[in-house]
């Protein structure tokens, strides 16, 4: 197979690569000007042939969301891009505004153009610092330029305002209802759907919720055009009318146990052994991966026995042989084989406890129980029927089931279910052991 | 007509209602209870209950925004299709966030449901503390009545729960069990959506979230206590009855806070014949679903020590006790008296505060007596303005009013009024029978009185003196105040909880009043002092009176059954 040609990374690290010089020398607004000779519905329909789907985790196809908007609403429309990445494991985005911010810009300006969007609002995490000091660099210079602002590029009409608001901190905030309340100063609890914020979101207008990658794929789609776009990836499943098929490029974050941790661009469906062998150079200190994260830790494991998997939207899910949750973010996370399940499993507890937002029942209960078991487990006090108990709370909790209102605790329940499944022996034998492990209590900051 | 379907789930002998069908979803075969719902938009909690099925909801509540996060009410929700099959769809909903439509099926005890009840149960117990022995909500928690019917009888978790402390001093009123708290967030809806106030809010996360106040901004407004009432556990306490009453040894009657004119449906608690408190009562056609926390609380001085407890004359310029008995043929005689010699100069006064019973009797003794006894009405309290809600964080009223404490701080003026005009023709008020006294017109006044004790009494010290100059007056009043100084006979009045009878409210809405106590000591109510007056034999019987006053007062006419049913009946507005 030829080398791949990055596509979103290709200007990643190069001189100057952040300016808007720079990056108009390498043909950047390209896209943008090809984009406002064309109908906003065209730029629409050429995203809708793309297939592109959103890279934010859900995988919900990006074009057919923004049809969903209400037709001939008077406005006004938003548009919130969703830079709060705090899936664990997962910088992708942080690279993309970083490195080539215009590259964010130019897909914000062309989707905001599409769904007749004339506000903007980039909900950056706090933690990215160097990411929102190069945006809001990229939004002056495209300000100064006459690429943000009244009559875009002379287009009359078309007009943008861009605003970076800064996250304080919360995994819950990437949820899409989440970051709108957030964004209108509230606490970050996920709203009910319906309504669904294309129908009423920010302030409770329509608006369309896109994640950094998704945007940055939509300037070269409207560059390069829908075809070569799905000439990447894996096509849908001609037998499952479901399939909507992975196309396009993806920025894979490689971590854990490997030996080289990094972000490596490829087109969907490469397999784990691939991404870890010869992008993340192997498992570390010559170990076996005991376990892989396939996109995040809320998408639950692969084992080593899956590592031929690929990482792409229709290889993972509830219903494929591995049972993970989805793709989740592409965030691959590498355990080797002498690291514990007890232990990956209470990290993971931990964090799912400290960010359940705490609306609905089953989850804010089920993750605490879920830490106070498995914390139990790793003190030596564990029961056979803890791990019963732990596969039918994580079953249980989750917008799947229909108990709760955001997906975040299907992403919690998702990585207990699954331990417990693929790796009970593990669990069994360590509560048989007797084993003991204690933790330097960290403060509970809650 | 519309119709939803609702799952029959057969009680312990209950009769299965007759207009039940059978309808098959896939393999399975469902009891179904159609319920017409017409063009109402109702969720599935709603509908089920037109249906007579009970969906447990916490976090619902129908005065407050839905979130739909307590996830209690989940159902499974399908479709009734025009061949009669049912498409399901397989997923959990929560009840209270799913609107139900022509043909909606709504399965409230499939499998599915019966098992997440359990478990969303469970999970709130997790971290309960479940002292219900010390819990002023035991006996009426929602947590304890839905674990008993839809929950497990054992918790799985073996866990230390966590323990956040509680916090007494939430508001001057109320103190918060933090760990009791369900989460529900009723509360801080509450303050934000219907008093507007916002001093409640939810801090930290998951399991580790509380209820909390900024530092120095209590939960202290003029509704704040009716976040107890919709607190479905222990979490929220009234500091009014915290610890005062185990609530199974309480009677509860329905009734109306006579604080002001609007009138609120309340709950009147008691017990060996002492009130307890009260609570709001839902009334579409008066309040509402809530109440403020000037009548919830103001209700203290009923149970006081201070109340007159037997008729006193004055003898020697001092008010001495003599029997009842002997009282009403002392008053009897005096009205006979002054009467013969003068009825013009005999004014009889009735207060707002009196039943429609009462001042119907009253009124009807008096004319009885000659038509040229005056009759009038007592002084209207009036304390400030309407005030309304919600308001915003400085102070201001907001649109659309969702509460208003009326500045007419009685419950019956209307009634009164209403009755007055047809015995008296025109309506005299207080001030006028004031003219009458300092010009020397009047030799005896009949005042009934029975205000509560508020502010600085009922009677301005100007008016007292000048009334003090009326030769006999006769006293209808709870304690002693300016007007049983000037009094020559006081019979102790009965406060509204010993009352049976009516109120008509602000808006003419005439509502029941049901006695939860009785007067103590040799107190009766003005409505059998009139009655034993009148030489009526027997006890006040309230239905029998109000038939009695809808056939001879036409602005009564409305009342003809006697019945006023749980919300009352709206008098027609012609006064
Ligand atoms: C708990 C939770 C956290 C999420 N965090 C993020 C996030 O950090 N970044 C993101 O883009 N999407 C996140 N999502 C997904 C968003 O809700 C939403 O689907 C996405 O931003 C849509 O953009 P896309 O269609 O371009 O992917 C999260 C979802 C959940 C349930
Ligand atoms: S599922 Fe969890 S994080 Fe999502 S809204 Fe409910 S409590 Fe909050
Ligand atoms: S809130 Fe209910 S369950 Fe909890 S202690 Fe009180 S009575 Fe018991
Ligand atoms: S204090 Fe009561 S009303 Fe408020 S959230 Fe907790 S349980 Fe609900
Ligand atoms: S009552 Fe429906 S979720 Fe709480």
């Amino acid at each position: 197979m030829a080398e791949f040609e990055p596509v979103l990374l290709r200007r990643i690290l190069k001189n100057a690569s952040p300016s808007l010089e720079a990056y108009r020398a390498d043909g950047g607004y390209r896209a943008l000007d090809k984009a406002l000779a064309m109908s906003p519905a065209d730029v629409t329909k050429a995203v809708v042939d793309s297939k592109l789907r959103g890279r934010g985790g859900a995988g919900f196809p990006c074009g057919v969301k923004w049809t969903f908007l209400p037709k001939d609403h008077p406005g006004p429309i938003y548009l919130c891009v969703n830079a709060d990445e705090s899936e664990p494991c997962t910088f992708n985005n942080r690279i993309l505004m970083h490195q080539d911010p215009h590259q964010v810009l130019e897909g914000m300006i062309i989707a905001s153009y599409a769904i007749r969007a004339q506000v903007a609002y980039l909900y950056i995490r706090y933690e990215y610092g160097d990411a929102t000091r190069a945006m809001q660099q990229a939004i002056d210079e495209a300000y100064a330029a006459g690429l943000l602002g009244k009559n875009i590029l002379g287009k009359q009409g078309f007009d943008l305002d861009v605003y970076i608001h800064r996250g304080a901190g919360a995994y819950i905030c990437g949820e899409e209802t989440g970051l709108i309340e957030s964004l209108e100063g509230k606490r970050a609890w996920p709203r009910i759907k319906p309504p669904f914020p294309a129908v009423e979101g920010a302030f409770r207008k329509p608006t369309i919720v896109n994640n950094i990658e998704t945007l940055a794929c939509v300037t070269h789609i409207l560059d390069r055009g829908p075809e070569w776009f799905k000439s990447m990836g894996t096509p849908a499943d001609p037998a499952n009318p479901r399939d909507a098929g992975s196309y396009g490029p993806k920025l894979y974050c490689i971590s854990g146990h490997v030996n080289k941790p990094c972000c490596v661009e490829l087109p969907l469906g490469v397999t784990a052994r691939e991404l870890i062998d010869k992008h993340g150079g192997g498992v570390w200190k010559g170990r076996k991966a005991k376990a892989i994260v396939p996109g995040g830790i809320s998408m639950g494991f692969l084992t080593a026995d899956e590592i031929d998997t690929k990482l792409d939207f229709g290889s993972l899910g509830p219903f494929t042989k591995n049972g993970c949750l989805g793709l989740g973010t592409a965030a691959v996370t590498v355990i080797d084989e002498e690291t514990s399940m007890v232990d990956v499993l209470y990290n993971i507890c931990r964090f799912f406890e400290h960010e359940s937002c705490g609306q609905c029942t089953p989850c804010r209960e089920g993750t605490g129980w879920m830490l106070k078991i498995v914390d139990r487990i790793r003190k030596g006090l564990g029961r056979a029927e803890d791990l019963n108990i732990l596969e039918e709370v994580g079953h249980q909790i989750g917008i799947m089931p229909g108990t709760t209102i955001c997906g975040l605790a299907d992403g919690a329940g998702w990585p207990v279910k699954q331990a417990i499944r693929k790796f009970r022996a593990e669990f069994e034998s360590y509560i048989k052991s007797g084993k003991k492990t204690h933790t330097l209590q960290l403060v509970a900051a809650h | 007509m519309p119709t939803v379907y609702v799952t029959y789930t057969p009680k312990n002998n209950g009769k299965p209602p007759e207009n039940l069908i059978s309808a098959q979803a896939g393999k399975e075969t469902l009891q179904l209870v159609p319920v017409e719902i017409g063009s109402d938009k109702l969720n599935c909690i709603q509908a089920a209950q037109r249906a007579g099925v009970f969906i447990p909801h916490y976090c619902w509540h129908p005065a407050l925004t839905v979130v739909a996060s307590c996830r209690m009410c989940l159902v499974e929700v399908g479709e009734r299709k025009p061949d009669g099959s049912i498409a399901m769809t397989g997923k959990l909903v929560p009840g209270c966030q799913t609107p139900v439509k022509d043909g909606t099926v709504v399965v409230t005890n499939s499998q599915k449901v019966v098992h997440e009840q359990a478990q969303t149960l469970e999970s709130l117990l997790l971290n309960h503390p479940l002292d219900c022995p010390v819990c002023d909500k035991a006996g009426e928690c929602l947590l304890q009545d839905y674990t008993y019917e839809f929950g497990r009888a054992t918790s799985r978790m073996i866990d230390l729960k966590n323990t956040p402390a509680n916090k007494p001093d939430l508001g001057p009123n109320i103190a918060l069990f933090t760990d009791r708290c369900i989460m529900c967030s009723r509360c801080v809806r509450f303050t934000r959506e219907i008093a507007g106030t916002a001093e409640l809010q939810i801090i930290n996360r998951g399991n580790h979230s509380e209820i909390d106040i900024f530092p120095g901004e209590p939960l202290d407004n003029k509704l704040a206590t009716n976040v107890v009432d919709l607190c479905p556990v222990g979490a929220l306490c009234s500091k009014d009855f915290l610890y005062k009453h185990r609530v199974w040894n309480l009677k509860t009657q329905n009734s109306v806070c006579p604080d002001c004119s609007t009138g609120c449906s309340i709950h009147l608690d008691g017990n060996k014949n002492i009130v307890y408190r009260l609570r709001p009562r839902e009334n579409p056609q008066a309040q509402g679903y809530f109440m403020c926390d000037e009548g919830r609380l103001g209700y203290h001085y009923i149970n006081s020590k201070e109340r007159f407890l037997r008729p006193l004359r004055r003898q020697d310029g001092k008010l001495t006790p003599f029997s009842y008995d002997e009282a009403i043929r002392t008053v009897r005689q005096m009205l006979k008296d002054a009467v013969a010699k003068d009825a013009f100069g005999v004014v009889v006064v009735l207060s707002p505060f009196l039943t429609c019973e009462e001042a119907f009797l009253l009124a009807k003794y008096a004319k009885s007596l000659s038509k040229a006894v005056q009759l009038a009405l007592g002084p209207v309290p009036i304390v400030g303005e309407d005030d309304t809600y919600p308001k915003d964080r400085r102070g201001r009223p907001i649109q659309p009013v969702k509460f208003t404490i009326r500045a007419e701080k009685c419950p019956n003026r209307q009634g009164v009024e209403r009755i007055l005009r047809h015995y008296q023709g025109q309506l005299i008020a207080f001030d006028e029978v004031v003219r009458q006294a300092e010009a020397g017109k009047l030799q005896l006044l009949y005042l009934a009185a029975s205000y509560p004790p508020r502010g600085d009494g009922w009677l301005t010290a100007e008016q007292a003196a000048t009334l003090g100059k009326v030769g006999q007056v006769i006293l209808h009043d709870l304690y002693p105040s300016r007007a049983s100084e000037i009094a020559h006979v006081v019979i102790p009045g009965g406060a509204f909880a010993e009352k049976d009878g009516t109120f008509v409210n602000h808006a003419g809405l005439a509502q029941a009043i049901h006695w939860a106590i009785t007067p103590t000591g040799e107190c009766r109510t003005e409505g059998q002092v009139v009655l034993d007056l009148m030489q009526r034999p027997g006890l006040l019987h309230a239905a029998t009176l109000r038939k009695e006053l809808a056939s001879e007062v036409k602005a009564f006419a409305a009342l003809a059954s006697g019945d006023l049913g749980e919300y009352g009946i709206l008098l027609d507005s012609t006064k």
